[in-house]
């Protein structure tokens, strides 16, 4: 079963045509990873998946509804989440707080006015943010300004909040960008962790071939804004148009 | 207790507690003494301190909170106080019709201006808003009072005349703003020794309204409505991909300061039932961000600090003249006296502003969070020197 279809999608920045034709299939708890050299319009889809971007033409459906036309907000709610390059967390809250935001989300829908009733008064939100936090071994931290972490913790932060919302597809934005190469690997490990342990599809943009090759089960090369290649990742490998178009002799 | 923690409640009970003493403590000089003109216990100014003192905890809801800098927000202001104004006109003295009316008036403004403003942010935020106020203003000033439709009665400020309705007015009521007859102007003087103290009806209402606007000030910046105001203020683009939509959550915030700002102008209508335009023009807005300032924005106590700081200082500054600067240096030799007078001549009487002015750069350059960050600084540091002085006392029987 896929869970997001992309069909034929287009979009065009004054003479510079980003992406054109696109189709992608996500298949449902798969990692999919989707790579290609720089400029080839990775950024451009994700936008266009989460609403920033309204593409000129074609089709993205999530199960079955499309998401064209939506606010981010209402596309959040409707089950996708989406980490972000550099970690997007709440830099002025505490921990505790950061993680607390999404499950009142997830709780009240995009507003409610909840004006009187204190925050510690909330005994199922604080509940499941502590766990979540715990999950992310992360509660010694909760009292800890969110600026303060170090990159590699707000990353995990940035992660636990999108996962505190179930979302049924986590988009990942190049998340070990700028990663020392211990970090990267913890990252690795909890994106293992996450995709063996919970029932969710991850859909990754990544540069970094080590991360994608230890976690995707399928790879979209783009290039040149167009998919090039769909494919397992051990025929992507060997796949000769993908070494000459990204890979480089090297690979 | 009222379902704050215990901190909050100790907060409160201090707030409540030195509004309640008010008339006193700020009257520490004998009436007949030469500091007298210090001494800030009279009903004008302290009316001043806690109605200024909601609007500033208003206006620290949208701006303290949400970070969204209003500089418009004295519209409201000058709303409420018409609104009461017009009550008096309409219905008779008595204060809570026109009290309500103006929290009502104002929120509704309140909500079309932020509905249109609150599409932009930052700086474009702030210029909606102060045109907003400007164009409020300009409709009060000149637009709204002509001879055939006179809503704000221009420049003389709209006031009761003898051939107003006043439906519910009865002959037994005072002749001004009342609540239930008992006067606003009603005031208890008490002589102990030397000293006097007033005690004024119409503090006392402000006063218990600023109480329950700090009360509920502290329930909003603990709830979750808070922490998404927060929020918003750290990290908007986070907060629409984690599902929520941050407009209404602005919205809500613009209207609930507006309604304050509303209920300090009817308040204002309601110790002294005279409304003029000049409450609503550019300066009036400005004033509130800076008390809000110079507290310490998006903190508690902070606003009521700032607001009572600068009415304590626009009143007492403003009332020093060479005069008094002469009697006070009388001491130093003629030349001498004459130059020291010069000297602070420019900071005084009508020259408060630069006094002020000086202030509010020392504060934001020195204590970023205000006057609770100076409180809290001191407070750190007394501690410290306790933590210090307790382990030598401990020390030195053992040498």
């Amino acid at each position: 079963m896929s869970i997001l279809e992309v069909k034929n999608v287009g979009k065009r920045f004054g003479g510079l045509q980003a992406l054109s034709k696109v189709n992608l299939s996500v298949k449902e708890n798969t990692v999919h990873a989707i790579i290609g050299p720089n400029g080839a319009g990775k950024s451009t889809l994700l936008n266009c998946l989460v609403g920033k971007l309204m593409p000129d033409s074609g089709s993205v459906m999530f199960d079955g509804q499309s998401v064209l036309g939506r606010a981010p907000y209402e596309i959040n709610q409707m089950g996708i989440s989406r980490v972000f390059q550099t970690p997007e967390i709440f830099g002025d809250l505490t921990v505790l707080e950061n993680m607390m935001i999404p499950c009142f989300a997830k709780r009240d829908g995009a507003f409610t006015l909840n004006a009187l009733p204190g925050v510690q008064k909330q005994k199922d939100i604080l509940q499941k943010a502590e766990q979540m936090l715990e999950e992310m071994r992360m509660s010694d931290k909760r009292h800890m300004h969110a600026a303060a972490l170090s990159r590699g913790d707000k990353r995990r932060l940035e992660i636990g909040m999108c996962l505190s919302q179930d979302p049924r597809l986590l988009l990942l934005d190049e998340p070990t960008a700028g990663m020392a190469r211990a970090d990267t690997n913890n990252t690795i490990d909890l994106l293992k962790e996450i995709s063996d342990q919970r029932d969710i599809t991850i859909a990754i943009i990544e540069h970094d071939m080590h991360v994608v090759f230890s976690l995707a089960n399928r790879i979209t090369v783009l290039a040149q804004g167009t998919p090039l290649v769909e494919d397992d990742p051990e025929n992507i490998r060997g796949n000769p148009k993908v070494r000459e178009a990204y890979l480089g002799e090297t690979a | 207790m009222f379902g704050l923690n215990t901190k909050d409640t100790k907060s409160l009970f201090i707030v409540a507690f030195l509004v309640v003493v008010a008339p006193f403590i700020l009257n520490p000089f004998p009436a007949a003494s030469a500091m007298a003109q210090f001494n800030a216990g009279y009903p004008d100014l302290m009316q001043k301190f806690v109605i200024f003192g909601i609007f500033a905890i208003g206006f620290n809801i949208l701006f303290g909170l949400t970070g969204y800098l209003s500089f418009g927000h004295a519209a409201f202001l000058g709303i409420g106080s018409y609104s009461c104004v017009w009550m008096f006109k309409l219905l008779g003295y008595n204060v809570i019709p026109g009290i309500v009316l103006s929290v009502i008036i104002s929120g509704i403004f309140a909500l079309a201006i932020g509905f249109v403003s609150l599409r932009r942010s930052g700086i474009y935020f702030s210029i909606l808003t102060l045109a907003f106020a400007q164009m409020s203003f300009a409709l009060a000033y000149s637009v709204l009072s002509n001879p055939k439709f006179n809503l704000t009665n221009g420049e003389t400020g709209l006031q009761v005349y003898a051939n107003d309705p006043q439906w519910f007015h009865r002959d037994s009521l005072p002749d001004l703003p009342h609540l239930f007859g008992l006067s606003m102007r009603a005031t208890h003087k008490l002589e102990i020794g030397a000293w006097e103290f007033q005690l004024n009806a119409g503090y006392y209402l402000c006063a218990l309204m600023m109480l329950v606007c700090f009360y509920l000030a502290i329930r909003i910046f603990r709830s979750p409505f808070g922490l998404m105001l927060r929020a918003v203020k750290s990290n908007q683009q986070r907060m629409n991909y984690t599902g929520l939509n941050t407009r209404p959550y602005t919205l809500a915030a613009f209207v609930i300061s507006g309604m304050y700002a509303g209920l300090a102008g009817g308040l204002l209508s309601a110790v002294d039932p005279l409304a003029g335009a000049e409450r609503m023009q550019w300066t009036a807005s400005g004033e509130v961000v800076l008390m809000t300032i110079l507290g310490g924005a998006g903190t508690l106590i902070g606003p009521v600090l700032g607001a009572g700081f600068i009415k304590y200082f626009e009143n007492i500054f403003s009332k020093i003249n060479d005069h008094v600067l002469h009697s006070w240096f009388a001491f130093l030799p003629d030349g001498l006296e004459d130059f020291v007078v010069f000297l602070i001549h420019p900071f005084i009487g009508k020259g408060w502003h630069l006094t002020l002015g000086i202030l509010f750069m020392l504060v934001v350059i020195f204590l970023p969070g205000g006057l609770v960050e100076g409180g809290q600084r001191l407070g750190k540091w007394l501690h410290r020197r306790k933590a210090k002085d307790t382990p030598s006392a401990k020390t030195e029987p053992a040498e």
